[in-house]
């Protein structure tokens, strides 16, 4: 299975997320620069975190217009796993794959600590490793985290299950306290908290190497059956 | 505008509005120009010699430093100092002020602060891996003190965390004198492979100048002559120095940097960060390195506004710049490079062998000076200093006794002390964990991030602690250098070496010259006997308001080597059952501590001696003790003595503890320096006791009830968890709302 890193200009999390699949769950996994218009050979996408274009006009949207997002949209479209973390997750309801927007933190102050999540749903490529209703510790760092979708998409969100993830406390704002959420067809999860700093204890957490794992397994299924 | 002439610059005496002296513009004109220098030649010269570009003030104390030991690969002199931590890696670190810019823009001045630093550290070749500060601000009892602590905690996150740099530890603390004044001490950590470390040298006839990164502006100008100056309410609005930092342009500009020194070494000769005094100081300090001349073409200069002037373009501090010396050969090689990074680079000027300095702008050369002039001649001052009248007093010989009328209120009162308070507050708002490698995050003695790839971590620390220093600057400055080793050894690491920014009032006062000279004297000594060298620095004087000086505040940042990760330590108890001691002995040591702060107000008199050999032994044991693996917690004594300590050591994994003490209650609040508080498993106590002779005492255990229960000679005490950490930790949110 090969994963492809997108890289922008202000992508921070890049090379974490490299190590994740590298040295996390050791498959192979390339970077790729954001003016590349195609993803061909690739079986997953991630997005990393990072203040993409500083963050300026407003978080992903500059992002959302780079050459490479048509491709991004080709392989949400054809089914493949895309995942987008933090400024990730930003740049996926900015292009429209995953609904909602990610407003400033409610007391407007940056937050940084490693928070447990609640999985809500285990059901997904991304999540099938864990168990429903699992408490994991993950880290966050976001300024602009404060997940916000209307009450009819709300009800769409929890009917399809795609609530994937929430925080245990309010710790931004987000409506319903979600860290993450999917796309109908749930191939496509965008999420404020880190996962791919949480993969050894040394640093505090291994609860986020169950992720990656899930989508390598899944793919593998997949592939043999 | 026209520019003044030359002799109007003379005659009307122009150059003292822009820091200069008579007898300095005697020494340019006369000695080494033999003629008058024009307008953008003194503008050169007022910079250059300004005290933040030339350290006249203070170079003679600065020497008292040691500054070589086996592992120093480069010291004082470069961006930054580097120190070898085998396996052909290095450490590469320093740490600098942004006072004055952050007082007048709180939010732009720390911001560019971190931004300075972090090219510091890469314009040497290496990956920025960790970020420090150092903050002091008045009493959070005002809007304005809580607006600046908020603004300038902003900025320094704003920018690190967009550049995606962990910020991972650091201190905050609180003090009237800092009201108008806030001490704002920023510093970067960096790996480096040995042979990818370069030095910013302009060597080699025709080599080319080559210009990366943001665009020129007219932001900034003068900005070290005004870090050179005294704070008054006059100049408190001069907006027109502090600069604007844009740190996605820094991440552009320091990854591609990295890229090309791992990638094509051999395309470059020297780089060098634009820092203070821009384009001029950086330049000319390459040339001076190399003994070099250059000649500079300013209209090749990026500008951002039209119709610059050349004493504009040459001192501009606007951000995110770099120069880079190259080989002429590699030159459309090294353009494209940057351009493919999203980087405007062009090439600016060439390097000669005749010393001079020349700048040319529309065709006419408008400063022709020698490289050695601006570099290295300003004139050095020593200066004569004067005992402070207050340490004069007889009341300075005299020992503070704290009154306690119950051990449990005291304590509680103390532990919400914005001093000792949690400063979570602050900190949470850094992102501290990006690039996954942060160990030990902030909260504990010292952060530890590990080296990505090996088993070894970087133990990193800021310390200083200034009301020790102001009552008595000899021991004070001592007391700072050992508090920084002892956070080190007290997290597992071995110190390297320091970086440090001092910071002062006017130095040409007779009274702050001597507290500037006695506290580097008494540092000095603890570097020399803990082998410590002081590998990079900076100075920041003229820290007054209204001519009333900040307390004396040198600030020590220190790294060290863990050699294996499993000796990574931190402060808090682990386990229930585990026995707890004390490491050293406890003498009265109440003049300037928290508890006479807080009791009397104020703090004063004068600080006991200390013995350096006893600290340096207790230090090495400990740290053996770690390596042996028979600690299972350690946090080195400070602000509050041992009371606070066992109350900090609790608090991280929410364990109590049943402590009894021979301590009388008061001294349970001493602050006598070389003490570490550690916990020990039963089966280990044996063996942790063989390191210490009698050196220590057993306190008790780690108890599983959610209770702090202290025991003194005199008194017993008994705090519940909830209540003892809701007080340390809603002390700060408390004040700032």
């Amino acid at each position: 299975m090969k994963f492809a890193v997108i890289v922008f200009p202000g992508s921070n999390c890049d090379k974490v997320l490299y190590y994740a699949i590298k040295d996390g769950v050791k498959a192979d996994v390339e970077m790729v620069d954001f003016r590349n218009d195609s993803l061909a050979g690739f079986d997953a996408v991630l997005i990393p975190g990072g203040f993409s274009y500083g963050d300026y006009l407003r978080s992903g949207a500059i992002a959302g217009h780079a050459p490479i997002i048509p491709a991004i949209k080709e392989m949400a479209n054809a089914g493949k796993p895309v995942l987008g973390i933090c400024n990730g997750f930003q740049i996926l309801t900015e292009i429209g794959l995953l609904d909602g927007a990610l407003i400033r933190n409610k007391n407007n102050r940056f937050i940084c600590e490693t928070v447990p999540l609640k999985v809500e749903n285990d059901q997904t490529i991304f999540t099938s490793e864990y168990q429903q209703g699992e408490t994991i510790m993950i880290p966050v760092a976001h300024g602009e985290g404060n997940y916000y979708c209307d009450d009819k998409t709300l009800a769409r969100l929890k009917a399809n299950h795609q609530i994937v993830f929430t925080y245990e406390d309010d710790i931004n704002g987000s409506v319903d306290n979600i860290a993450g959420i999917t796309n109908e067809k749930k191939n496509v999860l965008g999420m404020m908290p880190h996962p791919e700093r949480a993969l050894e204890e040394l640093v505090g957490s291994a609860d986020g190497l169950r992720m990656f794992q899930s989508v390598l397994k899944n793919h593998m299924d997949r592939v043999n059956q | 505008m026209t520019e003044p002439t030359a002799t109007m610059i003379d005659q009307e005496k122009l150059y003292k509005s822009w820091g200069l002296s008579e007898a300095e513009f005697k020494i340019i004109s006369e000695d080494i120009l033999h003629r008058l220098p024009n307008y953008t030649e003194a503008g050169l010269f007022s910079v250059m010699w300004s005290e933040h570009c030339s350290y006249k003030n203070s170079k003679n104390v600065l020497r008292k430093f040691p500054n070589k030991g086996k592992r120093v690969l480069a010291g004082p002199g470069e961006d930054a100092g580097i120190i070898d931590i085998d396996d052909n890696q290095a450490v590469v670190f320093k740490a600098e002020s942004h006072n004055h810019p952050s007082a007048v823009e709180p939010y732009q001045g720390p911001a560019t602060g971190v931004g300075g630093i972090i090219r510091d550290i890469f314009s040497m070749g290496a990956t920025p891996v960790a970020m420090l500060n150092s903050l002091k601000f008045g009493n959070l009892d005002n809007h304005h003190t809580k607006y600046l602590a908020n603004e300038i905690v902003a900025g320094i996150g704003g920018y690190g965390n967009c550049i995606g740099i962990p910020t991972v530890g650091g201190e905050i603390s609180f003090q009237k004198r800092y009201e108008n004044n806030p001490v704002v001490n920023a510093m970067c950590v960096g790996l480096i492979n040995n042979s990818d470390i370069k030095y910013g040298q302009a060597s080699g006839e025709d080599n080319l100048i080559i210009y990366v990164g943001a665009k020129t502006g007219r932001d900034g100008i003068h900005g070290a002559t005004f870090a050179s100056d005294e704070f008054t309410d006059e100049n408190k609005t001069q907006r027109s120095a502090v600069q604007v930092g844009d740190p996605f342009m820094e991440k552009l500009l320091m990854d591609a940097c990295i890229e090309l020194v791992q990638k094509h070494s051999e395309w470059i000769m020297g780089i060098q960060d634009m820092g203070a005094a821009g384009l001029v100081s950086s330049t000319a300090e390459m040339a001076s390195k190399a003994e070099s001349g250059l000649v500079l073409e300013l209209d090749q200069v990026p500008q951002r506004e039209t119709e610059m002037s050349a004493y504009e373009i040459m001192l501009s501090e606007s951000q995110e710049r770099m120069v880079l010396c190259v080989k002429p050969e590699y030159k459309e090689k090294i353009i494209e490079f940057f351009e493919n990074a999203g980087l405007d680079a062009v090439v600016i000027g060439r390097v000669t062998t005749d010393k001079q300095y020349k700048i040319y702008q529309h065709g006419e050369l408008v400063t022709d000076i020698p490289v050695a002039g601006l570099v290295d001649d300003a004139p050095e001052y020593v200066h004569e200093g004067t005992m402070p009248e207050r340490l004069t007093k007889d009341d300075y010989k005299h020992q503070f006794e704290p009154q306690i009328n119950s051990l449990t209120e005291t304590w509680l009162q103390l532990l919400k002390q914005p001093n000792i308070a949690s400063k979570e507050y602050f900190y949470r708002t850094y992102d501290s964990q990006i690039k996954a490698n942060t160990v030990v995050k902030p909260g504990s003695d010292a952060a530890t991030i590990r080296v990505r790839g090996t088993n070894k971590a970087l133990s990193m620390t800021n310390d200083g602690n200034s009301k020790l220093v102001y009552v008595d600057p000899y021991i004070g400055g001592q007391n700072a250098v050992i508090e920084g080793s002892a956070n080190l050894i007290a997290s597992g690491a071995e110190p390297l070496g320091i970086t440090d920014c001092l910071n002062y009032g006017n130095p040409e006062k007779a009274e702050i010259f001597w507290e500037f000279n006695k506290s580097v004297e008494g540092m000095a000594s603890v570097c020399e006997k803990l082998e410590l060298p002081v590998i990079s620095g900076n100075v920041s004087l003229y820290n007054e308001f209204n001519e009333e000086a900040i307390y004396p505040s040198p600030m020590i940042g220190m790294v060290g080597l863990v050699k294996d990760l499993k000796d990574v330590i931190t402060q808090g108890f682990k386990r229930v059952g585990d026995a707890i001691y004390l490491v050293g002995q406890t003498n009265d040591d109440f003049n300037g501590s928290e508890i006479q702060a807080m009791q009397a107000g104020d703090v004063k008199g004068e600080l006991n001696p200390i013995d350096l050999e006893d600290i340096k032994h207790t230090q090495a044991n400990i740290l053996k003790a770690i390596r042996a693996g028979v600690v299972n917690s350690c946090h080195d004594l400070s602000e509050g003595g041992l009371a606070v300590a066992l109350a900090e050591a609790a608090f991280e994994n929410e364990l109590g503890f049943d402590v009894t003490t021979e301590l009388s209650a008061v001294a349970t609040f001493s602050e006598t320096p070389g003490r570490f508080l550690v916990s020990v498993s039963e089966q280990d106590r044996h063996a942790f006791e063989e390191y210490f002779e009698n050196n220590l005492q057993y306190l008790g255990n780690v108890t599983q009830r959610a209770t702090l229960k202290l025991t003194t000679n005199d008194f017993t005490a008994e705090l519940t968890m909830s209540e003892a950490l809701n007080t340390w930790k809603e002390a700060i949110p408390c004040l700032m709302k």
